[in-house]
């Protein structure tokens, strides 16, 4: 681990100090490096060897935690698997998550995001409670298909990154959120829709997306939460205009 | 939350969308282009009398006005979020106004339809 | 707790695929003139044959067969756009128990744009 090959890279940071900076500046720090090394190690390399004081946010360090996304090279990555050699010679920069307030360097405030995943109710509401006595919920493998990718994010935020109609309208509710909440509406198990649907027929629901799409490119885990947003803007669309045709069944 | 009146401006932004990812391209290459300067088509395909018997005719009256209706209403939609996304204060509200533009520009070929007979 | 929040100034230049989406939406500007275009050939035709007629000479000057020309190739490239996000405003589509992938759906908007765009070629011939 510790032949570098004499290869050193260039790591430009973001750097905020909410107690001393009134706006964000770079820092440029020189990093030796391997080829196995992800950017996130980068970072480590600097925080135990250059400067201790730099700020960011890991824990798994395999693509699976989501707490390590930032910008690299105006890219929205998870610093865990994004890799140095990539970026040999011309270095590269790091930004903390566009889009979110920055607490310290590259640690961005997450609570917008949170109180969203609230609000899309991110739990299965059964049609009524079933005892475990009455045994599991059956499901057939396409019924599985329906929701599976959906279910696969790892709340890393990287499509609120991509995503411009959320950096100009905070109302928003955003791709992550918005996957997650079509991955309860599609499963079979769930018949909380109705309650769903209050949200996604407002204008913070699906109708704050223009469909830009970036969101689905950069997503770690290819969920494609452009594909759940626009899939409910036709659900959106039908309650709209069925509500005058059919009573709802359960609203 | 409030109920949004999007789907009604979505239905029509995207019918518009579809007609014009269909068949637009064509469209404005044969009467903008190939006609008025008689390449591959002949100039007088567009004379005045032919057109009028086209705009006389109910399915010719019908795909000007589908035309004319779609694009406006597609492409107004989507002027309304270009100025939005390039920091123009437009809120929620302004998006009415593109869409009433629209609905005038529907209504005037709607209108011109009618008196051509 | 204080925090920064950057702007959003000139967003549409931070990514090349912003610039190729802010190129779709602009589109909207082109197809929205042509509209008008014909809006004003359609009130010029109901208004007589002299009138419709000057506005038809109006079409070949260079001027017009440079917007259409420009408005054609932009119109395309939203076409072109169009189909590629048509499948993420549908239901999975199965054939089966296999989903039918998003290319096939591309191509089947494609290929009907071109069917219908040869068969408006023979409409107007
Ligand atoms: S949808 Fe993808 S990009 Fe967005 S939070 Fe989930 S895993 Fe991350
Ligand atoms: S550290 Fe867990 S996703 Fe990167």
């Amino acid at each position: 681990m510790n032949a570098t090959n004499g290869k050193v890279i260039a790591i430009e940071c973001l750097r905020y100090d909410p107690q001393t900076d009134d706006a964000p500046h770079y820092e440029t720090y020189q990093v030796p490096f391997t080829d196995d090394m992800s950017v996130l190690q980068g970072l480590q390399y600097i925080k135990d060897h250059l400067d201790g004081s730099l700020t960011f946010r890991w824990s798994c360090r395999m693509a699976i935690c989501g707490s390590c996304g930032g910008m690299v090279n105006g890219v929205p990555r998870l610093s865990c698997e994004t890799f140095l050699r990539d970026f040999y010679p011309e270095g590269l920069r790091v930004e903390p998550l566009t889009h979110f307030p920055i607490q310290r360097d590259l640690a961005v405030d997450q609570t917008d995001f949170l109180v969203k995943l609230r609000s899309i109710k991110p739990y299965i509401i059964p049609e009524a409670p079933k005892p475990v006595t009455e045994g599991t919920f059956l499901q057939t493998p396409q019924q599985m298909d329906e929701y599976y990718q959906y279910s696969q994010c790892i709340n890393c935020l990287l499509c609120y990154a991509a995503c411009p109609q959320y950096g100009l309208d905070r109302e928003f509710t955003g791709p992550g959120a918005l996957a997650l909440l079509h991955r309860y509406n599609a499963d079979s198990r769930d018949a909380g829709k109705a309650e769903r649907m209050e949200l996604v027929n407002a204008d913070e629901g699906v109708w704050g997306c223009t469909l830009v799409s970036y969101c689905s490119e950069v997503c770690p885990k290819s969920i494609d939460p452009a594909r759940a947003v626009n899939q409910n803007k036709v659900e959106s669309t039908k309650d709209y205009f069925l509500r005058f045709v059919a009573p709802r069944r359960n609203g | 939350m409030k109920r949004s009146n999007r789907p009604i401006f979505w239905s029509l932004f995207g019918a518009g969308g579809m007609l014009s990812a269909l068949v637009g391209p064509m469209l404005i290459f044969i009467t903008g282009i190939a006609v008025p300067l008689g390449f591959l088509l002949p100039r007088d395909t567009m004379s005045y009398e032919r057109v009028l018997a086209f705009a006389q005719n109910g399915f010719g009256k019908l795909a000007i006005f589908v035309v004319i209706g779609g694009f406006l209403f597609h492409g107004l939609h989507r002027i309304y979020h270009c100025l939005h996304e390039v920091g123009l204060p437009l809120g929620h509200g302004w998006m009415a106004v593109f869409h009433g533009l629209a609905a005038l520009g529907t209504l005037v070929a709607l209108y011109l339809l009618i008196v051509i007979g | 707790m204080k925090t920064y929040t950057r702007t959003m100034n000139g967003w549409w230049r931070r990514n090349p695929f912003y610039l190729w989406y802010t190129l779709r939406e602009w589109s909207s500007f082109f197809l929205t003139a042509y509209a008008l275009v014909l809006l004003f050939g359609l009130a010029r035709l109901a208004e007589g044959a002299a009138q419709y007629e000057a506005w038809r000479a109006s079409l070949a000057s260079p001027g017009a067969v440079i917007f259409h020309a420009a408005a054609a190739l932009i119109v395309l490239y939203h076409a072109w756009t169009w189909f590629k996000v048509m499948h993420k405003t549908l239901p999975f589509l199965r054939i089966g128990a296999r989903r039918v992938p998003d290319s096939a759906i591309f191509a089947a908007g494609v290929a009907s744009s071109v069917v219908l765009s040869l068969l408006l070629l023979w409409g107007f011939a």
